[in-house]
Parts: C-alpha cells; structure tokens; sequence
C-alpha cells in the first residue's frame, strides 16, 4: 500500500479510537453512576438534562475550569507529569486492541486494528502495565501521607497482579500457539471458545483485570474509606480527570481482551458477529459496575496473600497440566 | 461460637460470630467457602434483584416533599382565631418567661381596654426549638408550624410578627393546630375529677 495513504489512514484510525474511546469513558462514568444507583434503590443524576444525561457535560465543564492546585512541596515535574501516563498508556495500548472486525468494501478491506502485531497480547498487556507507573509517581511526587500510601499500595498491586495476569494467559497462549490477537480470534472459529478448554485461566485473568484497572474489589489505591483518595488526593481538576479517563479506558481495554481471548472474539466477522462482540464486551463492562455495587474491597495483606499463595499456584498447575496436554 | 446471653426485657438476637481463623489452612478455607461459596454470589444477586425490581426510595426533593408529622416543630407561627379572624395571642407574656434561649421579644398596648400585641418576634438565629413556648401558650397561639426551609438572606426574615401570623385572607387555609403543645384528641377521657372531698 501507499505509504501516504497508510499514514493517512493510521491517522484516522487512532483519532477514532482517541475521541471514541474519551467520550465513552465519559458515558461510562454515568452508566456506571446509574447502575450503581439502581442496585442500591436509588434513582442516580437526575437534574441535568433528560434522566440527568447532561451529567456527563457539567461534569466535563466542572473537571475543565476547576483550579488546578499543585501543593508546595511537591515534586513539580512528576506530579504534573503522572497523571498523563496512565491515558497514554492506555490509549496506546488500545492501538493493538481490534475494536471491529475488518470490514470489506469493495476489494478494500478496511482494517479497524491500528498495530496489526505479532506479539499482540504482550503488548497490550506491557503498555498497559505501563499505567501502573502513573499512580505510583503520582503517590510518591504528592507530598502527602495518604498519596504515599497509595502509592505504595500501587507497588503492592504492581507487585502481586502482573505475575498473575502474564501466567494465567500463557496457558491459553500455549493452545492457540501465537500471541496474536487475530490469530487467537480465528483459533478459537474452529476449535471453540477458549474458555471452555481453560475456564481457570479465564477467571484468574478476569481477576487480574480487575487489579490491573483498580476497580472493586481490588481498588486499595484510592480506598476512600482508609486513605482518603489514594494517589489522586492532592489532585484536582483535568488532572484528576486524566486518571479516570485512564481508568475507565482500560476497563474497555480488558473487557475487549477477555472476550478476544476467552470467548471467541469476533468469530468470523460478520455483522451478526460484530454486534455480538460489541454485546459480550458491555456486558464485561456491566461486571465492572455489578461487581462495584455488591462487593467489598480486600485489603493489601489479603491481596497479596490471594495472589501469591492462591492464584499463582492456580495459575503454575494451569500451565504445567495444560503443557502435558498439548505435549 | 458466640454464647453471649443478653439479658434484659428486650428481644435482642444474638449475631453468631465464628471463631477466627488461626492458622493458614482453616484461612484457606475461609476464604474458599466465602468466594466460591454463597456469599460471594448471593450479594451478586441481591443487587441485580434490586436493579430488575426496580424498587426505587428516591425522593426527588424540590419536587416532591415527604409529609410532616404535626408534632414536628420547625419555623414557629402565630394563629388566629378560626371565626372572627381575631389574633388569639393575649399578650399574657408567658412565652417570653419560658423560653430557655431568650429569644421571644413581645411589645403590648392598650387598645379599647384589650391587651393588644404589637410587636411579637423570636429570633431564630438563637431559637433552639425546644417547644416550651407553643407548650405554654394558654391560647395556642404560638405554635410550630411546618416550614423547615431555612435559607434566606436575611437573618430577620421568618421571625417578625407579620411573618409568622396566619396573613386575614388566608385565614380559611388555618387548620385548627394538633401538633405540639395542642391539647390531645382524647384529653376529656384524660382529666379525672378534682377531688373535693378528703
Ligand atoms: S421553641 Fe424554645 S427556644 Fe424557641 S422560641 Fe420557643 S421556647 Fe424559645
Ligand atoms: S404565651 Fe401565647 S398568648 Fe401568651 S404571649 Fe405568648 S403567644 Fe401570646
């Protein structure tokens, strides 16, 4: 292909994913207020708008023209800079997420995946994985007690949950043979969904998801109920925001891995396919806010206790009898 | 296991606390039963049941208003009498006496050989909304009236006379007042005979 034009489309693409993506983590923000309310008997934002729907702009104008404090004593550059990464992060590492099936007009197909990689999986995952920096930095910069414990909790997290999440895939990776994602898509066409060869994989994956994104139960960096908000206390403002836009594009991100890798993707990319692809990833969105209305948090100790004693051995037992299989 | 007994008249009911796990196996076990178990799952389904019943207690406040209790006792009011119209405040001063924060101020004069009130006013910013008053009042003329919504901007706003008395063409809307310092529905059955003779 030309590489103007590949240029040019590449541009396109990662703009579609950038405003996509950025007003979805806006919506999801009042899904999520929603679902919330209505588990708990509530009604949510009302006021703004038709079923409070403008909520999401108020808060968009409020997050914009809020003074931006940055307290004395902290280490300038860093605090500026951490609440940036964990966005990138996650929008870059979106680039090797295949949000569509390709779509064929014509004799042109039209690619929605940006980095059509060979090492797919592992890249998402490691850029991903790069977020994690940004509460850390951000904890350690704020000059804060509670930002340094969250900071800490953060390395905690890092520590315990990358090791689960890179194990707990090997497995089904060993099946299809290849790290990319298209690949497992179109392993899984004729051998099935994945989960259903490796339902343990698929769960301590979901649950090192759940760590990877913060979200509850596993969401001791900004625990409000022990430290305030964690990291993000000193923080106000957009740069409060970025961290929740981060937040809520790598929920999308592992919602659309799980599906990818567990339960057979986009099949074979037809219409029907696409929307029922679309359908599985909201509904592992729902399990985000579902689980957040009914569950407690855990504590560090507990956290660290479950991965290393409970889902590592889980997760080694996986691989070594799934590697007996295949040999 | 938990054997306190509780004594007293009252039906408490024991929580039943398990032992504390001690050692790593029986955690083990703990925490397998509690997430692989009901527990885990049963609060998954107790909140969608919620969200599919859609049971909603959400008062949407400016809009709707949860009803009052007449003893409630916000922002006081002066009443009038339910025929003539006529304010029922004597004058008698008694309120001033009682209040415990000393916030009733009343000016009285004479007026075709009546005791008229002039001035009557409470201040609010130091009321404590006690009752005594509107429980001391032998005509039921100060009473506490429902108004809750405090704000204004002014400190004097809801404390005048002419705030808090029933304005003459309103007079119809009146209710005779139950609420505190009323006397009760059943108060004939109440009073026994002074006894004359001992
Ligand atoms: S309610 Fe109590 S404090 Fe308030 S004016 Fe009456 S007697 Fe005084
Ligand atoms: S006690 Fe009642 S009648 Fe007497 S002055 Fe106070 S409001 Fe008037």
């Amino acid at each position: 292909m030309d590489l103007g034009i590949f240029i040019f489309q590449t541009l396109i693409k990662i703009l579609l994913v950038l405003l996509i993506f950025s007003a979805l983590a806006g919506f999801t923000t009042y899904i999520e207020r929603k679902v919330l309310a209505f588990m708990q008997r509530r009604l949510g934002p009302m006021y703004v708008g038709p079923f409070g729907l403008l909520q999401i702009l108020a808060d968009g104008i409020k997050l914009f023209t809020k003074e931006d404090i940055i307290p004395t004593n902290a280490i300038k550059p860093i605090f500026k800079v951490a609440p940036v990464i964990l966005p990138v992060s996650a929008f870059v590492a979106f680039t090797g997420v295949p949000i569509l099936p390709d779509i064929q007009i014509g004799d042109t197909t039209f690619q929605f995946l940006i980095v059509d990689s060979d090492v797919g999986v592992l890249f998402v995952l490691g850029v991903m994985a790069v977020g994690m920096f940004s509460p850390l930095l951000a904890g350690i910069a704020s000059s804060n007690k509670w930002s340094l414990l969250g900071g800490a909790r953060t390395a905690i997290q890092l520590l315990s949950f990358e090791v689960v999440t890179g194990l707990s895939i090997l497995a089904p990776l060993m099946l299809v043979g290849s790290l990319n994602l298209i690949d497992i898509n179109n392993y899984q066409i004729e051998h099935g969904w994945l989960i259903w060869q490796q339902p343990i994989a698929f769960v301590l994956f979901l649950i090192a998801g759940y760590a990877e994104t913060n979200r509850t139960p596993f969401d001791l960096l900004e625990h409000e109920a022990e430290v305030v908000s964690g990291y993000a206390t000193e923080y106000s403002g957009m740069r409060w925001g970025l961290f929740f836009i981060g937040e809520y594009v790598n929920m999308y991100i592992v919602s659309f891995l799980v599906v990818l890798i567990f339960l057979g993707g986009f099949g074979e990319g037809t219409l029907l396919d696409g929307l029922c692809y679309l359908a599985k990833v909201l509904f592992f969105i729902f399990l985000f806010l579902w689980t957040r209305a009914a569950w407690p948090h855990v504590r560090p100790d507990q956290l660290m206790w479950l991965t290393w004693k409970v889902l590592m051995p889980l997760a080694v037992i996986n691989i070594v009898v799934t590697g007996l299989l295949v040999i | 296991m938990n054997k306190e007994v509780i004594k007293g008249s009252q039906n408490y009911i024991p929580v039943e606390i398990e032992d504390y796990p001690t050692t790593g196996w029986q955690k083990f076990k703990q925490v397998v039963r509690r997430s692989l178990g009901k527990e885990l799952f049963v609060g998954l389904w107790v909140v969608l049941r919620e969200m599919l019943k859609f049971n909603i207690h959400t008062v949407q406040y400016p809009e709707e208003v949860l009803p009052l209790p007449s003893r409630y006792r916000a922002v006081h009011k002066l009443l009038r009498l339910l025929e003539s119209g006529n304010e029922r405040c004597i004058g008698c001063g008694l309120c001033e006496k009682i209040c415990i924060a000393d916030c009733i101020r009343m000016e009285t004069k004479e007026e075709n050989g009546r005791k008229v009130v002039s001035e009557y006013s409470i201040n609010l910013g130091r009321c404590i909304f006690c009752g005594y008053c509107a429980e001391v009042c032998p005509e039921l003329a100060i009473v506490h009236g429902s108004r809750y919504e405090n704000a204004s901007e002014q400190r004097a706003h809801f404390v005048l006379k002419d705030d808090m008395l029933t304005p003459i063409d309103f007079l119809k809307e009146q209710k005779e007042f139950d609420g505190f310092g009323a006397v009760s529905p059943n108060a004939d059955k109440l009073i026994k005979k002074t006894p004359l003779a001992y």
